[in-house]
């Protein structure tokens, strides 16, 4: 496997990595089994590179991409807290009604950016190679993202969101409206699904309608594999464990299908999704299961 | 003060296996003072106890806490003036979180939660002293979560937590029942003292006529979801187990046909 492409699994894997921190906070702080997320990403991607091709700011574009993914899960953690619907159920809905309104937004299929500018265009230097550039400002964006991520979740109002999760009717008898709580979540976790998004359309050159079919996949292999690379309890830990996930996933997908003797093929990669997912859930079992030996 | 007037609460009304629950049922209780409820199963008392802390609405009736209706009120928005200890010790605690970390959540109980810091060193020192005087070491484990303790122990930071703020009511739901007789013991007797610490207006309900009497100062008996026997001072000072179960058995006109209200 070339620099190259080592490079570009990385950018892939830290991209994703956005995406892990948010299913993060929906499927293990809030319990909340989010599908939206299939839906919110390639929102992101619409919403940036619609702006940016009408000649809008990247950075701007970015940031509307963020929200738009943030009016996306309250909409979802609308219908789940007021409407009642089930999470799961409302997730889904949430999500196909998504692929219309992303087609709507794009007015097409996909919106191409070639020439326009990126935030990636905007901050290279000359010194540095693009290929190496986009994997370094991604790096310091999750970086930045897991840090805020870390600092809200040890807040009053971060430590009701977990406690929502956690036990939602002890949350209640300590004041904590969980309504709201599950509301601000699913907003905070689809506006980094959407801001991923926005990103994967600006390094890839595009934005796509079929560019979020598994995204969810993908964030929860991430946050499994990273479980299981760095079982932790401590917060700073789980969202370094998510981000680390991302990344070993990416480059796991890379390898496959980049070594020749294993024959693999771009169409495999749901596969070697699928199959890793599965790996990664066994592994600690495995682990468990094998005779102890030395101290402990 | 608590204040309950004929709350009505019936479950599945209108279908085979309508139950109900709460049949107009009346209860005052004076600031201060530490009331056991007893009752057969399904009489009512589980029930109560989420009337008051807005777990359940109420069909009709009135809830008032120191002359405030609070009966359309949300259990979030009662938090700040009812605390409350399940019987599940999983219930009442967020296993996920540290021992810090569920003490600070019940230092905000009933106040806003902003983005300062959940835990502070100052806050920290504060949950040391109280988790001292329990004497079960937990002093040094604040950051350990709190799935790690034993129930018993569990139950003992629920009732910290319970009085970290001041509140007006404290719900007690057969909060000693899943505990060994020894643990339930020093919980009981932890309960006491920090009813009379804080003169915390009380409500404990108790599958255990003993207890009932032994603990509190008043002790009702519901039965179908209506007080049935008030007893209080030389009355009930006076009185042992059986006594109590004539005296239901009087009020009643019938046999108690629930033996786990004889056990204990």
């Amino acid at each position: 496997m070339s620099l190259y492409t080592l490079l570009g699994a990385l950018e892939i894997g830290l991209v994703f990595a956005l995406v892990a921190l948010g299913v993060l906070v929906s499927f293990r702080i809030l319990r909340f089994p989010d599908l939206t997320v299939d839906g919110s990403f390639p929102l992101g991607g619409a919403v940036a590179a619609t702006l940016i091709s009408l000649g809008a700011d990247p950075f701007a574009a970015t940031a509307a991409a963020a929200a738009a993914g943030a009016l996306a899960g309250l909409a979802t953690g609308w219908l789940n807290v007021k409407l009642r619907i089930m999470d799961l159920l409302a997730s889904i809905l949430m999500m196909i009604a998504l692929y219309s309104i992303n087609l709507r937004i794009m007015g097409r299929p996909n919106v191409p950016l070639i020439a326009e500018p990126t935030v990636f265009t905007v901050l290279q230097p000359d010194a540095v190679a693009d290929y190496v550039m986009r994997p370094l400002i991604l790096a310091a964006v999750v970086l930045a993202a897991k840090l805020a991520l870390d600092w809200f979740l040890s807040t009053e109002a971060g430590l009701a969101m977990r406690a929502t999760g956690s036990n939602p009717r002890m949350a209640r008898s300590q004041g904590v409206h969980t309504g709201r709580m599950v509301l601000a979540g699913m907003a905070l976790s689809n506006a980094l699904v959407g801001l991923a998004g926005a990103l994967f359309a600006q390094t890839q050159g595009g934005a796509d309608i079929s560019m979020g079919v598994g995204t969810i996949v993908i964030g929860l292999a991430a946050v499994i594999v990273g479980e299981s690379i760095l079982p932790a309890r401590r917060l700073f830990l789980a969202t370094l464990a998510a981000i680390l996930g991302a990344v070993v996933y990416r480059f796991f997908v890379a390898l496959a299908l980049n070594s020749e003797f294993v024959g693999l093929q771009a169409q495999d990669l749901n596969l070697v999704t699928a199959v890793l997912v599965v790996v990664a859930l066994v592994l600690p079992m495995l682990r468990r299961r094998l005779p102890r030996r030395g101290g402990r | 003060m608590l204040s309950a007037q004929d709350l009505h609460i019936t479950f599945n009304a209108g279908t085979p296996i309508e139950t109900r629950a709460l049949r107009g049922l009346s209860l005052d209780i004076p600031g201060g003072q530490f009331v056991t409820v007893i009752g057969s199963n399904g009489a009512g008392k589980s029930t109560l106890l989420n009337a008051v802390s807005g777990d359940l609405p109420v069909d009709g009736g009135r809830i008032e806490i120191d002359g405030e209706d609070v009966t359309r009120l949300p259990s979030w928005r009662r938090a700040g003036r009812v605390a409350r200890v399940f019987q599940d010790p999983m219930a009442g605690t967020c296993e996920d979180l540290t021992i810090e970390e569920n003490m600070a959540l019940a230092q905000r109980r009933g106040a806003g939660r902003g983005l300062g810091r959940a835990v502070r060193a100052a806050m920290r020192e504060g949950f040391r002293e109280r988790l001292a005087t329990l004497g079960l070491g937990l002093e040094n484990r604040l950051s350990d979560r709190i799935g790690l303790l034993s129930g018993g122990q569990r139950q003992a930071v629920s009732l910290l937590m319970a009085a970290l703020q001041p509140s007006r009511i404290l719900l007690l739901d057969e909060h000693t029942a899943a505990l060994d007789p020894r643990t339930a013991d020093f919980v009981l007797r932890l309960t006491a003292r920090i009813v009379a610490e804080y003169r915390l207006t009380t409500m404990m309900v108790t599958h255990s006529m003993r207890q009932a009497l032994d603990v509190g100062e008043r002790t009702v008996m519901l039965h179908q979801g209506r007080v049935v026997l008030d007893v209080s001072g030389e009355e009930r000072r006076g009185l042992g187990v059986a006594d109590l179960l004539a005296m239901f058995e009087r009020v009643r006109g019938e046999e108690l046909a629930d033996d786990a209200l004889l056990l204990g």
